[in-house]
């Protein structure tokens, strides 16, 4: 295998372990609501999306160890790594905090990705093409739930409406790493398998802008200081406490097998 | 009897029919569209390639648990269930038979899946969906969630009962 072959192979599975780490983690946090949801329907709903980004990571990290080909599996990449080797966006790894600020991130984060799948659904890797295709279906309903709880929060009581604006304040400064591009990009880019990130930002910041206009709410400052960092294991304080709950008993009990 | 059994593609199709999705018992796994193919190599082993509905169904691995546990019943010895992700599963792989067991069931059956360019508005606004016990159109939807991934949840305004739809995708 010439060089070539191998910055290509190690770039994919960056790539996907950058998509996995995302989702794994925002899974994680959602998870947290399970039993503590506002209304019975609500903690349906997030355990439900909750089971749906795990599921995402799960087949992400499966195909990873694929290509990864020393045997390697998807709990490895879950239960066996430390933080720093983590590449989920900051945003992520967030606490929970209020329904309004879960609601605020999970717009923020499914609207980016409905986008980015949006370009990678045409993927050149047939595999990686399906995942993407049918991930996308279920983030639709992700983008769908949260964006009405961005309208009916925002446009509801002065106190919804200070939530879920605070929130969005609060969240604005880790949006920026949603459209960092780095080599690993450019090379799946090249290979057909990745998505110009600049494509689609300002259909995006259109997006975001339209249900803050609907919601009532202000737009904070596109311009402001933005956190940077994850992609090369860079974190908050609380990544790696949420890695504490979600490692503990499976490093506890490093041979259980579920099968 | 030490001869080894050889099957072929329909019987293993036969033994896979027995199979019936955990979470909704009255389908199997073909009429839910989950099973994608059989094929045998020339050395008879036996690949069988599954696809997931919903990502995060937890019933996933428990499918491809029994897949593997009817062969060894059916004394397949060479095989292997393989989990395939080259196409989205959608419920238009559901057959009209299945449909109408899942009415029978008590869960409103997914529709044809259409263009859903207008995905953000139109669950709620457009959507009808009929009761699967009175048939009436007076139904509203509760929640887009459901207690599976597959499912959200309606209420039927003319026989007063709530009842799950099986979510188009």
């Amino acid at each position: 295998m010439s060089t070539e072959t191998l910055t290509k192979n190690d770039a994919f599975i960056t790539y996907l372990l950058r998509l996995a780490d995302d989702r794994l983690i925002l899974g994680q946090r959602m998870a947290e609501w399970c039993g503590h949801g506002p209304v019975l329907e609500e903690d349906l709903a997030m355990a439900n999306m909750s089971l749906d980004l795990i599921g995402h990571a799960s087949a992400l990290y499966t195909y990873a160890s694929e290509l990864e080909g020393s045997g390697l599996d998807d709990d490895y990449f879950a239960y066996f790594r430390d933080d720093y080797e983590f590449t989920n966006l900051q945003l992520c790894e967030l606490p929970k905090g209020d329904f309004a600020f879960t609601m605020a991130r999970q717009f923020l984060f499914s609207s980016f990705s409905y986008f980015q799948y949006q370009i990678l659904k045409n993927a050149t890797d047939e595999q990686f093409k399906g995942m993407i295709n049918k991930h996308l279906k279920e983030i639709k309903y992700h983008l769908r739930h949260s964006r009405d709880w961005v309208l009916r929060l925002g446009d509801g009581t002065e106190e919804s409406h200070k939530r879920i604006q605070d929130a969005f304040d609060e969240l604005w400064m880790y949006i920026g790493e949603f459209f960092h591009s780095d080599e690993i990009d450019e090379i799946m880019l090249r290979e057909g398998n990745g998505a110009d990130l600049s494509s689609f930002k300002d259909e995006w910041k259109t997006m975001i802008e339209e249900t803050f206009k609907e919601a009532t709410l202000t737009v904070p400052d596109w311009d402001q200081f933005m956190m940077t960092g994850s992609r090369k294991g860079m974190h908050t304080e609380h990544l790696g406490h949420i890695l504490t709950q979600l490692q503990f008993l499976r490093r506890s009990h490093p041979d259980a097998d579920w099968k | 009897m030490p001869v080894k059994a050889t099957h072929t593609k329909e019987q293993i199709w036969d033994y896979i029919r027995e199979v019936t999705d955990p979470e909704i018992p009255v389908l199997n796994i073909i009429e839910m569209g989950i099973a994608r193919s059989v094929d045998i190599d020339k050395s008879g082993k036996v690949l069988v390639k599954i696809t997931p509905t919903y990502s995060g169904c937890p019933a996933m691995s428990a499918i491809e648990n029994m897949v593997r546990e009817k062969l060894e019943e059916k004394q397949v010895s060479d095989f292997e269930v393989k989990l395939d992700f080259s196409e989205a599963w959608t419920t238009d792989w559901m057959t009209e038979d299945a449909k109408a067991k899942l009415k029978d069931y008590g869960i409103a059956p997914p529709e044809k899946s259409g263009n859903d360019d207008d995905f953000l508005n139109s669950l709620s606004a457009t959507k009808i969906v009929p009761c699967p016990f009175c048939d009436s159109f007076e139904t509203e939807l509760q929640s887009q969630f459901g207690s599976t991934a597959c499912k959200s949840q309606y209420f039927c305004n003319s026989c007063h009962q709530p009842f799950e739809h099986f979510k188009c995708i």
